[in-house]
């Protein structure tokens, strides 16, 4: 199987099963809606299957290969973006982003990264420290990468926290065009997405005691 | 190679210059533990000069494990170091750039204010040249080991007494050897051999020591 497959995966956080023997997988093509009340482990899924920690039992591979190696070229496919942001607070916008690409070897200019930040809704904003800008500003500063990085697959980790009602819409008409063209994004949200998204499977997470 | 260069290092010496005044810090921190001393113990030249390179050491122990938080916190809590660890980069590369910096930007200012504090504590020619040498070798290796607790206790709250509490045990051949030194070179014996422990220890920890900061950076993101 090729995308990005998980197996029997299973989490305990704090003496607590949040999952066991969870089978999932994204193909691109796909978005995947992930739902589940506060505490369910979307959280823990998400990081899991990005290969940031280390499930108790079982695996997530990507094209046959176990995420974190390098052969399965995950990394260089995908673009994780959790709660927090990943913005230096210290550091403007343009910097932050500037270094973002550079680590993740995306060769981009600067007119490129200020076009983008024109299109996410934080014109002329990108010189000024990111601590500066509103919680919403920062999501859409974070939210700038899946512009920037041509990554297939998207691992979002409520991605509309702090967005406004235009924000709302132009990533959920993101999401539909991302879709289309053949990529493959994983999301989590409290707010059912519209039908502006596009089509989307569901995958449910229980509350377990 | 090119993708560490401009997405790390430039970012870490970016952000070095932001938070300037949180790097005087531990250097003020450590021109104050030094003057102390003349004041606490008496201005008598001979006892200063027998006490001065340990406590230069000392204090650049504890003011080296002041700083040290700043490795990681920082971008542990803001979200940076995922971001980091999902680039793709090796994280061990990642780790030693960082340290790399980190010692550059917190010690090399130590290096240039030390000149100062061997005349406060009447250090001859001799001793200094031994004391800077050993500071040259002995204060990477504290970052090197310092930064794999750090990758440790990250994830804790309040963990710089833990850090402490994890590291002064491991520091104490470093300073064994590093006073050791500079007393043998008042003497005008040879310091070879204690600046070759020092050096040894400093290869091995620059050899090992990313490995094992990268791995305590994947246990902490668990």
């Amino acid at each position: 199987m090729t995308g990005l497959v998980a197996t029997s995966l299973t989490c305990i956080k704090r003496d607590r099963v949040l999952f066991e023997n969870l089978n999932l997988q994204l193909q691109t093509g796909e978005l995947m809606y992930l739902r589940g009340p506060n505490g369910a482990g979307k959280t823990s899924l998400l990081r899991l299957l990005t290969g940031l920690s280390m499930p108790e039992a079982g695996e997530v591979t990507f094209n046959h290969a176990p995420v974190q190696h390098s052969e399965s070229q995950f990394y260089r496919q995908s673009i994780y973006l959790g709660h927090k942001s990943g913005l230096s607070s210290a550091l403007s916008a343009l910097d932050n982003l500037t270094y973002w690409c550079a680590q993740h070897q995306v060769t981009v200019t600067e007119s490129q990264i200020v076009n983008v930040l024109d299109v996410v809704g934080v014109t002329g904003l990108e010189d000024i420290p990111v601590a500066m800008l509103s919680a919403g500003q920062q999501r859409r500063v974070a939210l700038a990468r899946l512009w920037l990085k041509p990554a297939r697959f998207w691992v979002l980790d409520e991605p509309f926290t702090a967005l406004d009602t235009a924000g709302v819409a132009l990533l959920e008409t993101t999401f539909k065009k991302h879709v289309d063209e053949g990529g493959a994004i994983i999301t989590t949200s409290h707010q059912p997405l519209s039908a502006r998204a596009g089509t989307h499977r569901y995958f449910d997470l229980e509350y377990r005691f | 190679m090119r993708a560490l260069y401009r997405g790390v290092l430039k970012r870490e010496l970016a952000l070095a210059f932001q938070h300037r005044a949180e790097l005087v810090q531990p250097l003020m921190f450590m021109l104050m533990v030094v003057t102390l001393f003349p004041l606490g113990i008496g201005p008598g030249p001979e006892t200063l000069q027998r006490i001065g390179p340990g406590v230069i050491w000392i204090a650049a122990i504890l003011s080296s494990l002041l700083g040290m938080e700043r490795l990681f916190r920082e971008d542990f809590q803001d979200g940076s170091l995922e971001q980091l660890m999902l680039s793709g980069l090796p994280v061990s590369l990642i780790a030693a750039i960082k340290v790399f910096t980190h010692w550059l930007v917190s010690t090399g200012p130590l290096l240039i204010m030390s000149p100062l504090l061997a005349m406060f504590l009447n250090l001859t020619l001799d001793m200094y040249v031994a004391l800077l040498l050993t500071l040259l070798l002995g204060t990477p290796l504290l970052s090197f080991v310092g930064a794999i607790a750090v990758g440790l206790t990250v994830g804790v709250q309040r963990g710089g007494i833990l850090l402490a509490l994890l590291l002064i045990p491991v520091f104490i051949p470093l300073l064994i050897f590093a006073t050791s030194a500079v007393d043998s070179a008042a003497l005008q014996l040879p310091y070879l051999p204690q600046l070759a422990i020092i050096g040894a220890m400093l290869l091995l920890a620059i050899a090992v020591s990313p490995f094992a900061i990268a791995y305590s950076l994947r246990v902490s993101q668990n």
